[in-house]
């Protein structure tokens, strides 16, 4: 325990612990390393065992440079605000989101020209296409959200956050879950259950890792110096509870050795559907809904200078989509074994949904009364704005499909996949785009290196969408039909293949649509690089106004 | 046993019975308290919350 400086220095009890803790982890897994039944848990057990020690060394490291007092919670009044664990985050978020997006293309390409696959393990679309959706919605939406969910509590509770180890603990546990999970897949390790994939190790380490971001999360807002808990931070309590308890809900599995990767899902038959469509629609609705409306519900009044449009419509969406999200998994299995009211239970809280939904975007777009024409001359604050307008279109479109007959056109179809990827790449994408341009100045206390260049990036990626989004609901819609159609001799009018044969030209205007938006981050990467390396200081700290665009 | 059977169907019959219009009402108080004129100003101030600089 430290005392005043002229106490000399010695380590926090956190410092011993949890460097005492990792030493024993690198121990264990050094064991498991050895002993694993497969390769592919040895593996993880190796990184598991080189992770901890770097780490127990990366620990001793800062205790020896650090002076003998912890940072102080206020400097001359002002909060001290830990800002490190946020810039690993959003440097980690932008890293995944280019990895997240490359092997989409790939996945994209591969359903065009199969070959593209290379008849090999490894490179098969069943095991790219887990490692794509988890780099995009846990890698680069995570950190975004880990990211702007650390600054925004600090900065609405005037405090700094809590914990000095914790937080890093946090953003660093998080991204080594990303690393087993990602490469587990790569070498065949699933649990094949839908975004929920990672086997039981990851999994007891993603919970002890999600329940320490919770208590962080926690303890800062009870150490707040503003008594009223900001809207944006009830969003982020919701989403980091929330995915605690799907976590917990739909992994319960029972390895086949605890030195095996393999394990069983304690869930049977329809039990284990439904379950995994609580947690998957929920991922939908706490992770990629709730997480992102908490950065819609600062960054956009921040960056427009404008107060949120009504605050009790924001109280109102809030528990609203709390009421009514938590029911809607069920459209996922509609017509299957799951009973009947159960399905239609399902389809009436989705469309119950709309109205918190389009709450909440309109509460978005109106906080730009008065300074619309912001929207001329700041393109970041146009990609969030965007972006809420996607979350409006997304969220109609959902509902509609998750009435049943619309649901007999358009499941198993392309159809659905367009309309995950305008909510992901119109919404998710371009709100996490839009709080990482303001984010990274803030951080970094420098001028954003180049407007023209987040310009060029939201009208490239904005094409790249309009493309991707298109192509998928005119060939799921002709999927749907070709399916469905009879001759007059009621035989079916297609076979399967010639629906697949009738894919193609759409799915190659589809890869070209993630080329443009793989481009577009990659301008962004380039922007945000310079702005660090690169940039002017800020003039104002915190100043969130830009030159406007020649 | 039988007593204990049927007590116990009876209490979770009425939980399952009772809870909707317990969150319903939870949600009507929650309208309620937003839309409270008195609270008004604690509101207008909270919304100017990101704006302000420390």
């Amino acid at each position: 325990m430290t005392g005043p400086s002229s106490v000399s220095k010695s380590m926090t009890m956190g410092e011993a612990g949890l460097a005492s803790a990792l030493a024993a982890f690198a121990f264990i897994s050094f064991l498991g390393a050895a002993m694993g039944h497969d390769a592919a848990f040895s593996f993880h057990a190796s990184l598991a065992c080189a992770a901890s020690l770097i780490a127990v060394i990366m620990i001793g490291n800062r205790y020896l440079d650090r002076p003998a007092e912890l940072p102080p919670a206020e400097i001359g009044g002002r909060p001290n605000y830990n800002l490190g664990p946020i810039k690993f985050a959003s440097a980690m978020a932008m890293f995944w989101g280019i990895a997240g997006f490359t092997v989409g293309l790939i996945i994209a390409l591969q359903l065009a020209w199969p070959a593209l696959n290379f008849d090999l393990p490894w490179t098969t679309f069943g095991r790219l296409r887990p490692l794509h959706t988890s780099a995009v919605i846990f890698a680069f939406g995570g950190n975004v959200l880990i990211a702007t969910s650390f600054y925004v509590v600090q900065k609405t509770c005037r405090t700094r956050l809590a914990g000095d180890l914790s937080p890093w603990f946090v953003v660093v546990g998080y991204n080594f879950f990303i690393l087993i999970a990602g490469t587990g897949y790569l070498l065949g390790v699933t649990q094949s259950k839908e975004y929920a994939e990672p086997e039981w190790y990851a999994d007891l380490w993603l919970t002890i890792v999600w329940v320490t971001y919770l208590l962080v999360f926690l303890m800062t807002l009870v150490k707040r110096k503003e008594p009223h808990i900001f809207v944006a931070n009830w969003f982020y309590l919701a989403f980091i509870i929330t995915i605690a308890v799907l976590h917990l809900g739909n992994n319960p599995a029972l390895p086949v050795s605890l030195l095996g990767s393999k394990s069983y899902i304690a869930w049977g038959g329809v039990q284990d559907a439904m379950f995994q469509w609580w947690y998957g629609h929920n991922a939908v609705g706490f992770f990629l809904t709730a997480g992102f409306l908490a950065i819609m519900y600062y960054f956009i009044p921040k960056r427009a200078e404008r107060p949120i449009y009504s605050y009790r419509l924001s109280i109102i969406h809030f528990w609203a989509l709390i009421f009514l999200y938590i029911w809607a998994g069920p459209h996922h299995l509609h017509y299957t074994a799951l009973p009947d009211w159960a399905q239609t239970l399902g389809m009436t809280f989705s469309i119950m949904l709309w109205m918190p939904s389009w709450g909440g975007m309109i509460n978005g777009l109106m906080t730009l009364s008065g300074a619309w024409d912001k929207l001329r001359t700041d393109p970041v604050l146009r990609m969030m704005v965007v972006s809420v307008a996607f979350y409006g279109m997304s969220t109609f479109e959902g509902p509609m499909m998750s009435i049943k007959v619309v649901n007999s056109l358009s499941h198993y179809t392309d159809w659905t996949i367009g309309h995950v990827h305008s909510g992901a790449l119109g919404w998710v994408g371009f709100v996490s785009f839009g709080a990482l341009y303001c984010l990274v100045p803030w951080l970094w206390n420098r001028q954003l290196y180049s407007v023209k260049l987040v310009n060029w990036h939201f009208w490239i990626s904005t094409i790249g969408i309009v493309l991707y989004i298109s192509a998928m609901w005119v060939s799921g819609i002709l999927q749907g039909l070709m399916w469905r159609a009879y001759t007059s001799l009621g035989f079916l009018e297609y076979s399967f293949i010639e629906s697949v044969e009738a894919m193609h030209p759409f799915y190659i205007i589809r890869a070209a649509g993630g080329a443009l938006f793989l481009v577009g981050a990659l301008i962004m990467a380039f922007n945000l690089w310079m702005t660090v390396n690169a940039g002017r200081a800020s003039e104002t700290e915190g100043a969130s106004a830009l030159q406007p665009a020649e | 046993m039988k007593a204990i059977i049927q007590v116990e169907n009876f209490a979770s019959s009425l939980v399952g019975t009772l809870w909707t219009p317990v969150f319903v009402g939870i949600f009507i108080a929650i309208v309620v308290y937003a839309l409270w004129p008195r609270n008004k100003s604690l509101f207008d101030a909270a919304a100017r919350m990101p704006l302000r600089e420390d």
